[in-house]
């Protein structure tokens, strides 16, 4: 999470930092970048409840809740994916259940990353976008049954 | 390079023009497809085929007294003739027309399978089939309380024959293999395993989804009792399937599916069905597409399936020499007898990486389990990078595969 910005002011931050790449390559030399650096799961995360199913590459997704902010952390084995997670964990991670259901996410599209999202069964991007988004409305629910 | 590709009347650059979608641009450069496996690209003739049908023919089938009707219907059963020559059918009523492969393999499981299983009986099918040749046996080994078999497959991707023989017992009554793994491109022996399965009083039914395009096919020959393939790898277009069946057994069999044309008269007390082939081809069928089969029919016997091969050949050699290049790359299926096709794997990447990276250079190949999901848990592995080559692919477009991988690989690692 960077610290009191919004979904949408990080959105931007990540849009006008690919605007610096004119070549396919150097896009994903960084989006490799980021998958060799993002932080790996614990192995007892490595579980089938946290998979989120794509059909080729696999993804492990968990969300925490802290004072009303979710956190995620996932990881993948294909390393782009990783990279992809790692933009979406930086932009989704660490907001209120809200911002987080209600988020556009248009920066997936403005940085040339919208093949990703296809429905072509070939990554889990979308099913990833998704299974945040429901973690966000399951904590939601949670406390307003609880409260 | 050019020239070693055009000979004996042989001239894959003529080929290649016929193929209008091969002049296209991917990211910017020039689409280079090596997706062929999962689908071929189609010649002009065969979008003429669909074209003159929609803008000059195009009538229901098989009932109207009018002449479009009557020249559909004269296309359509056109179609038909061709097919059974080009798989020497006995008779051309045992050229069932399906919407494609699965279909085919569906029907048998749910006319034939369900006429002739019964508890205890064992169906066999290999470690290497699509999941098309799996499932709907699945299905009717648990619905029927019978037991599906499954013959191993060896290191380099090819079947353990001597195991087949051991699960040949007197309850084997099916044994239902592909011509050619889509996963690995090997060639299966499918007469010796014909002749083993026939010795233990088993039907067989061969896949030939992958060897159709590829392989010289005479079902008299093969001695198959059911033959499954689909158009639309074969250079004609999607949603056609054929099943080929024995005469005896089509007619034994129970109808698939109900509605119009597989009836000969219904009342309401009961109806009588219809004659082979149309007993199995329930509703309006896939006319225009059907149709336009005989087009992608007349390409290939045109170019020639020996001439083709020995082209489609070369490309296998070619890039199974050129790719060992790519440092860590270790191809999946090394059998001695292969179609035109390399699946592989790259030391410390994922299969999907190297796709996205290829798609991006403008190169498209197939990454991932290819609906064989079995077969890659026996090779212990999420899935593979599959290359594989038609009759309009070059020696070029796999110099373009080999320095994308490497640029891929170099990324990556």
């Amino acid at each position: 999470m960077e610290d009191g910005k919004t979904i949408k002011e990080i959105e931007e931050e990540v849009v006008g930092e690919f605007s610096l790449f004119d070549s396919w390559d150097d896009k994903y030399e960084y989006i490799i970048d980021l998958g060799k650096k993002l932080a790996p799961l614990a192995d007892e995360y490595k579980k089938d409840e946290n998979r989120v199913r794509g059909c080729q590459s696999t993804v492990w997704l968990i969300a925490d809740e802290k004072e009303g902010n979710i956190f995620f952390k996932a990881e993948s084995d294909a390393v782009i994916v990783k990279g992809l997670i790692s933009l979406l964990i930086r932009v989704l991670s660490g907001h209120k259940t809200d911002e987080i259901i209600n988020a556009k996410l248009e920066f997936i599209q403005r940085i040339g990353m919208t093949t990703h999202l296809a429905q072509t069964r070939s990554n889990g991007l979308l099913a990833m976008v998704k299974q945040m988004k429901n973690y966000a409305l399951a904590y939601k629910l949670k406390n307003s049954t609880t409260v | 390079m050019r020239d070693a590709m055009i000979r004996n009347g042989f001239d894959v650059y003529a080929i290649r023009e016929q193929f209008p979608v091969l002049d296209r641009e991917v990211k910017g450069r020039r689409l280079v497809y090596l997706d062929n496996a999962a689908t071929s690209q189609k010649p002009q003739s065969v979008i003429d085929a669909l074209i003159n049908y929609y803008s000059g023919y195009n009538a229901n089938i098989h009932r109207g007294i009018h002449t479009l009707a009557e020249e559909a219907t004269a296309d359509f059963e056109k179609a038909r003739d061709a097919v059974q020559l080009f798989v020497n059918a006995q008779t051309r009523e045992q050229i069932i027309f399906t919407r494609g492969t699965t279909e085919s393999i569906n029907l048998v499981a749910y006319s034939w399978g369900r006429q002739k299983i019964n508890a205890g009986d064992e169906i066999i099918i290999s470690g290497m089939e699509h999941h098309s040749n799996i499932v709907p046996w699945q299905i009717l080994c648990e619905e029927k309380k019978a037991k599906l078999k499954v013959v191993p497959v060896s290191n380099e991707g090819e079947l353990l024959m001597d195991e087949l023989e051991k699960l040949l017992t007197s309850r084997t009554k099916l044994v239902s293999i592909a011509h050619v793994s889509n996963a690995l491109g090997t060639v299966n022996p499918v007469k010796q395993i014909i002749d083993k399965a026939h010795q233990a009083g088993a039907v067989v039914l061969v896949d030939g989804a992958q060897s159709t395009v590829h392989l010289d096919i005479d079902v008299q020959e093969m001695g198959c009792d059911f033959f499954a393939f689909s158009a639309h790898k074969l250079y004609g277009p999607t949603g056609v399937g054929i099943l080929y069946g024995k005469k005896h057994l089509l007619e034994s069999m129970p109808v698939f599916q109900g509605g119009g044309e597989m009836i000969k008269e219904v009342t309401f007390e009961k109806t009588t069905y219809n004659d082979l082939p149309y007993k199995f081809e329930a509703g309006t069928p896939n006319i225009a597409d059907t149709i336009a089969l005989r087009a992608a029919i007349d390409f290939m016997n045109k170019v020639g399936k020996e001439k083709a091969r020995e082209h489609e050949h070369e490309l296998l050699y070619y890039a199974t020499e050129q790719l060992q290049r790519v440092p860590g790359l270790k191809i999946i299926g090394r059998a001695k007898e292969k179609t035109s096709l390399i699946s592989f794997v790259v030391d410390n990447t994922h299969p999907q990486d190297i796709g996205i990276l290829l798609d991006n250079q403008g190169i498209a190949v197939r990454t991932g389990h290819h609906c064989a999901q079995p077969l890659m848990r026996r090779f212990g592995i999420p899935g593979t990078v599959r290359a594989s080559f038609a009759v309009y692919n070059t020696k070029e477009e796999i110099d373009e595969l080999l320095a994308g991988l490497q640029k891929a690989v170099k990324m990556l690692v």
